[in-house]
Protein backbone atom coordinates (compact mmCIF):
# COMPACT_ATOMS: atom_id res chain seq x y z
CA UNK A 1 0.00 0.00 0.00
CA UNK A 2 1.55 3.19 -0.93
CA UNK A 3 2.64 5.94 1.81
CA UNK A 4 -0.62 8.57 2.37
CA UNK A 5 1.41 11.11 1.24
CA UNK A 6 2.82 9.09 -1.51
CA UNK A 7 3.73 10.97 -4.77
CA UNK A 8 1.60 13.72 -3.73
CA UNK A 9 4.65 16.65 -4.37
CA UNK A 10 4.48 15.58 -7.93
CA UNK A 11 0.52 15.64 -8.20
CA UNK A 12 1.81 19.39 -7.34
CA UNK A 13 2.38 22.00 -10.19
CA UNK A 14 5.78 23.42 -10.47
CA UNK A 15 5.10 26.89 -9.32
CA UNK A 16 3.22 25.16 -6.26
CA UNK A 17 5.72 23.03 -5.28
CA UNK A 18 8.28 25.74 -5.56
CA UNK A 19 6.21 28.28 -3.24
CA UNK A 20 5.98 25.12 -0.49
CA UNK A 21 9.38 24.97 -1.07
CA UNK A 22 10.35 28.30 -0.65
CA UNK A 23 7.96 28.96 2.38
CA UNK A 24 9.28 25.74 4.23
CA UNK A 25 13.21 26.89 3.37
CA UNK A 26 12.30 30.76 4.75
CA UNK A 27 10.53 29.17 8.24
CA UNK A 28 13.59 27.13 8.84
CA UNK A 29 16.60 29.17 7.62
CA UNK A 30 17.15 30.28 10.88
CA UNK A 31 17.21 26.55 11.96
CA UNK A 32 19.48 25.72 9.27
CA UNK A 33 21.88 27.93 9.40
CA UNK A 34 22.21 27.81 13.31
CA UNK A 35 22.84 23.69 12.63
CA UNK A 36 25.32 24.83 9.85
CA UNK A 37 27.42 27.05 12.00
CA UNK A 38 27.31 24.43 14.81
CA UNK A 39 28.44 21.53 12.52
CA UNK A 40 30.72 24.11 10.25
CA UNK A 41 32.01 26.30 13.46
CA UNK A 42 32.79 29.06 10.44
CA UNK A 43 29.45 31.73 9.33
CA UNK A 44 31.20 31.90 5.82
CA UNK A 45 31.54 27.90 5.63
CA UNK A 46 27.96 27.78 7.17
CA UNK A 47 26.25 30.20 4.50
CA UNK A 48 27.73 27.97 1.26
CA UNK A 49 26.47 24.31 3.48
CA UNK A 50 23.19 26.10 3.67
CA UNK A 51 22.87 27.28 0.19
CA UNK A 52 24.42 24.30 -1.13
CA UNK A 53 21.97 22.11 1.02
CA UNK A 54 19.09 24.39 -0.57
CA UNK A 55 19.74 23.94 -4.11
CA UNK A 56 20.66 19.85 -3.56
CA UNK A 57 17.37 19.53 -1.74
CA UNK A 58 15.45 21.42 -4.80
CA UNK A 59 16.56 18.95 -7.12
CA UNK A 60 15.24 15.95 -5.60
CA UNK A 61 11.96 17.95 -4.11
CA UNK A 62 10.23 16.26 -7.45
CA UNK A 63 10.93 12.68 -6.05
CA UNK A 64 10.26 13.13 -2.33
CA UNK A 65 7.33 11.10 -1.82
CA UNK A 66 6.11 13.05 1.57
CA UNK A 67 5.58 17.08 1.11
CA UNK A 68 5.41 17.00 4.81
CA UNK A 69 8.56 15.18 5.50
CA UNK A 70 10.33 17.71 3.96
CA UNK A 71 11.51 19.35 7.01
CA UNK A 72 13.48 16.30 8.25
CA UNK A 73 14.27 15.82 4.84
CA UNK A 74 16.18 19.34 4.53
CA UNK A 75 18.16 18.67 8.24
CA UNK A 76 19.09 15.20 6.68
CA UNK A 77 20.40 17.25 3.02
CA UNK A 78 22.13 20.03 5.60
CA UNK A 79 24.44 17.47 7.48
CA UNK A 80 25.14 15.10 4.51
CA UNK A 81 26.14 18.17 2.73
CA UNK A 82 28.39 19.43 5.53
CA UNK A 83 30.10 15.77 5.64
CA UNK A 84 30.28 15.33 1.54
CA UNK A 85 32.53 19.19 1.77
CA UNK A 86 34.50 17.94 4.78
CA UNK A 87 35.23 14.14 2.53
CA UNK A 88 35.76 16.24 -0.58
CA UNK A 89 37.62 18.71 0.82
CA UNK A 90 39.76 16.53 2.79
CA UNK A 91 39.57 19.41 5.72
CA UNK A 92 40.71 18.95 9.35
CA UNK A 93 37.66 16.07 9.79
CA UNK A 94 39.51 13.66 7.81
CA UNK A 95 43.04 14.39 8.67
CA UNK A 96 42.91 14.97 12.51
CA UNK A 97 40.69 11.44 12.30
CA UNK A 98 44.34 9.89 11.60
CA UNK A 99 47.05 12.27 13.36
CA UNK A 100 45.36 13.79 15.73
CA UNK A 101 46.86 12.43 19.32
CA UNK A 102 43.96 13.61 21.33
CA UNK A 103 41.88 11.34 19.03
CA UNK A 104 44.53 8.12 18.92
CA UNK A 105 45.36 8.42 22.60
CA UNK A 106 42.21 8.00 24.66
CA UNK A 107 44.07 8.71 27.89
CA UNK A 108 44.81 12.04 26.63
CA UNK A 109 41.05 12.81 27.72
CA UNK A 110 39.30 9.41 29.00
CA UNK A 111 36.79 10.40 31.30
CA UNK A 112 37.32 14.26 32.04
CA UNK A 113 34.24 15.47 34.18
CA UNK A 114 33.50 18.97 35.03
CA UNK A 115 31.05 17.70 37.78
CA UNK A 116 33.98 15.96 39.41
CA UNK A 117 36.28 19.31 38.98
CA UNK A 118 33.34 21.08 40.28
CA UNK A 119 31.66 19.17 42.85
CA UNK A 120 31.70 19.60 46.61
CA UNK A 121 29.29 17.39 48.84
CA UNK A 122 27.19 18.42 51.06
CA UNK A 123 26.14 21.80 49.45
CA UNK A 124 22.89 22.87 48.82
CA UNK A 125 22.44 23.19 45.02
CA UNK A 126 21.49 26.41 44.25
CA UNK A 127 24.57 27.39 46.12
CA UNK A 128 26.79 24.98 44.55
CA UNK A 129 29.96 25.84 42.34
CA UNK A 130 28.92 23.61 39.81
CA UNK A 131 25.55 25.92 40.13
CA UNK A 132 27.62 29.62 39.58
CA UNK A 133 29.80 27.55 36.88
CA UNK A 134 26.66 27.15 34.62
CA UNK A 135 25.24 30.91 35.40
CA UNK A 136 28.60 32.07 34.77
CA UNK A 137 29.18 30.36 31.18
CA UNK A 138 28.72 32.58 27.98
CA UNK A 139 27.21 30.97 25.31
CA UNK A 140 30.30 32.41 23.90
CA UNK A 141 32.61 29.99 25.82
CA UNK A 142 30.51 27.53 24.97
CA UNK A 143 30.60 28.41 21.08
CA UNK A 144 34.77 28.56 21.64
CA UNK A 145 34.86 25.26 23.17
CA UNK A 146 32.99 23.52 20.49
CA UNK A 147 34.86 24.97 17.70
CA UNK A 148 37.79 23.69 20.03
CA UNK A 149 36.99 19.60 19.24
CA UNK A 150 38.31 17.54 16.44
CA UNK A 151 35.62 17.82 13.68
CA UNK A 152 35.13 13.70 13.91
CA UNK A 153 34.28 14.55 17.53
CA UNK A 154 32.19 18.07 17.37
CA UNK A 155 30.12 16.51 14.87
CA UNK A 156 29.10 13.89 16.69
CA UNK A 157 28.52 15.93 19.39
CA UNK A 158 26.67 18.17 17.50
CA UNK A 159 24.59 16.07 15.71
CA UNK A 160 23.52 14.23 19.10
CA UNK A 161 23.28 17.41 21.55
CA UNK A 162 22.40 19.81 19.43
CA UNK A 163 20.35 18.38 16.57
CA UNK A 164 18.75 15.14 19.01
CA UNK A 165 19.52 12.56 16.61
CA UNK A 166 19.67 8.87 18.20
CA UNK A 167 22.84 6.80 17.77
CA UNK A 168 21.69 5.41 15.23
CA UNK A 169 20.91 7.80 13.22
CA UNK A 170 24.06 9.31 13.66
CA UNK A 171 25.78 5.78 12.23
CA UNK A 172 23.48 5.83 9.56
CA UNK A 173 24.47 9.80 8.75
CA UNK A 174 28.38 9.48 8.83
CA UNK A 175 28.42 5.68 7.95
CA UNK A 176 30.15 4.52 10.87
CA UNK A 177 29.55 1.66 13.68
CA UNK A 178 27.25 2.49 16.50
CA UNK A 179 30.47 2.02 18.65
CA UNK A 180 32.18 4.34 16.53
CA UNK A 181 29.18 7.13 17.27
CA UNK A 182 29.54 6.02 20.98
CA UNK A 183 33.06 6.43 21.59
CA UNK A 184 33.18 9.59 19.57
CA UNK A 185 30.48 11.19 21.57
CA UNK A 186 32.16 10.24 24.94
CA UNK A 187 35.19 11.40 23.69
CA UNK A 188 33.74 14.34 22.58
CA UNK A 189 32.05 15.34 25.65
CA UNK A 190 34.97 14.69 28.08
CA UNK A 191 36.91 17.30 25.73
CA UNK A 192 34.37 19.51 25.67
CA UNK A 193 34.38 19.55 29.11
CA UNK A 194 38.02 19.77 29.80
CA UNK A 195 38.16 22.85 27.25
CA UNK A 196 34.62 24.88 29.44
CA UNK A 197 37.18 24.24 32.71
CA UNK A 198 40.31 25.20 31.11
CA UNK A 199 38.33 28.29 29.44
CA UNK A 200 36.74 28.79 33.16
CA UNK A 201 39.80 28.75 34.76
CA UNK A 202 41.36 31.53 32.13
CA UNK A 203 38.31 33.48 32.75
CA UNK A 204 38.31 33.30 36.76
CA UNK A 205 35.15 31.66 37.12
CA UNK A 206 36.83 28.57 39.07
CA UNK A 207 39.89 28.66 41.52
CA UNK A 208 42.94 28.47 39.90
CA UNK A 209 43.97 25.08 40.63
CA UNK A 210 45.84 22.57 39.07
CA UNK A 211 43.52 20.94 36.81
CA UNK A 212 44.04 17.15 34.75
CA UNK A 213 45.61 19.15 32.05
CA UNK A 214 48.60 19.86 34.10
CA UNK A 215 48.45 17.12 36.50
CA UNK A 216 46.91 14.47 34.98
CA UNK A 217 45.22 13.32 37.96
CA UNK A 218 41.67 13.89 39.00
CA UNK A 219 41.12 15.78 42.39
CA UNK B 1 24.94 5.55 47.56
CA UNK B 2 21.45 4.02 47.61
CA UNK B 3 20.21 1.17 49.03
CA UNK B 4 18.86 -0.26 45.38
CA UNK B 5 20.25 -2.59 42.57
CA UNK B 6 22.42 -0.16 40.87
CA UNK B 7 25.80 1.43 42.31
CA UNK B 8 26.46 5.10 41.51
CA UNK B 9 29.55 3.69 39.19
CA UNK B 10 26.96 1.81 37.20
CA UNK B 11 25.26 4.94 37.08
CA UNK B 12 27.46 7.79 36.16
CA UNK B 13 28.72 4.74 33.54
CA UNK B 14 25.23 4.86 31.92
CA UNK B 15 24.52 8.48 32.63
CA UNK B 16 24.64 10.17 29.20
CA UNK B 17 23.12 7.09 27.77
CA UNK B 18 20.12 7.99 29.69
CA UNK B 19 19.86 11.11 29.18
CA UNK B 20 20.33 10.21 25.52
CA UNK B 21 17.62 7.79 25.73
CA UNK B 22 19.46 5.54 24.15
CA UNK B 23 18.77 2.78 27.33
CA UNK B 24 16.32 -0.38 27.42
CA UNK B 25 13.43 0.59 29.22
CA UNK B 26 14.21 -1.62 32.20
CA UNK B 27 17.63 -0.41 33.07
CA UNK B 28 16.67 3.58 32.20
CA UNK B 29 14.03 2.77 34.72
CA UNK B 30 16.54 1.68 37.04
CA UNK B 31 18.38 4.81 36.73
CA UNK B 32 15.72 6.62 37.66
CA UNK B 33 15.51 4.89 41.18
CA UNK B 34 18.25 5.46 41.91
CA UNK B 35 18.54 9.17 41.16
CA UNK B 36 15.36 9.45 43.61
CA UNK B 37 17.79 8.20 46.36
CA UNK B 38 20.78 9.08 45.63
CA UNK B 39 21.32 13.18 46.02
CA UNK B 40 25.01 12.75 44.52
CA UNK B 41 24.08 10.94 41.39
CA UNK B 42 20.86 12.99 40.94
CA UNK B 43 23.00 16.44 41.16
CA UNK B 44 25.74 15.20 38.59
CA UNK B 45 22.34 14.36 36.12
CA UNK B 46 21.44 17.67 36.94
CA UNK B 47 24.34 19.17 36.18
CA UNK B 48 24.75 17.53 33.45
CA UNK B 49 21.35 18.02 31.85
CA UNK B 50 21.64 21.65 32.42
CA UNK B 51 25.14 21.38 30.44
CA UNK B 52 23.44 19.80 27.56
CA UNK B 53 20.29 22.39 27.48
CA UNK B 54 23.03 25.18 27.39
CA UNK B 55 25.16 22.81 24.35
CA UNK B 56 21.93 22.38 22.66
CA UNK B 57 20.87 26.81 22.68
CA UNK B 58 24.20 27.10 20.81
CA UNK B 59 22.03 25.46 17.73
CA UNK B 60 19.84 28.42 17.60
CA UNK B 61 20.92 31.45 15.48
CA UNK B 62 19.95 33.98 13.32
CA UNK B 63 20.48 33.66 9.49
CA UNK B 64 22.13 36.75 8.04
CA UNK B 65 20.30 38.60 5.79
CA UNK B 66 22.30 38.23 3.05
CA UNK B 67 22.29 34.21 3.38
CA UNK B 68 18.26 35.19 3.14
CA UNK B 69 18.98 36.94 -0.12
CA UNK B 70 21.51 34.43 -1.37
CA UNK B 71 18.66 31.50 -0.82
CA UNK B 72 15.91 33.97 -2.28
CA UNK B 73 17.73 34.33 -5.04
CA UNK B 74 18.76 30.56 -5.89
CA UNK B 75 15.36 29.88 -5.39
CA UNK B 76 13.95 32.12 -7.95
CA UNK B 77 16.59 30.25 -10.56
CA UNK B 78 14.37 26.68 -9.51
Amino acid sequence: MPHPGADKSKSLGRRERRELFERTVDRLMDRLYGAALRLAGDPDDAEDIVAEAVAKAWDGFGDLRDPGSLEGWLFRILNNTFISACRRRRTRAQVEQHTDPEIDDPSVIADFSLFEKLHQPFLLWWGTPEERFLNDLLREDLQRALNALPDAFRVVVILVEVQGHTYEEVADLLEIPIGTVRSRLSRGRSLLQRHLWDLAREEGMVPDTPGPTDSGSQP
Amino acid sequence: MSSDALRCEEVIEHLFEYLDRELEHVKSTEIERHLEHCRECFSRAEFEKRLRERVRATGEAVAPPRLRQRVQRLIARF
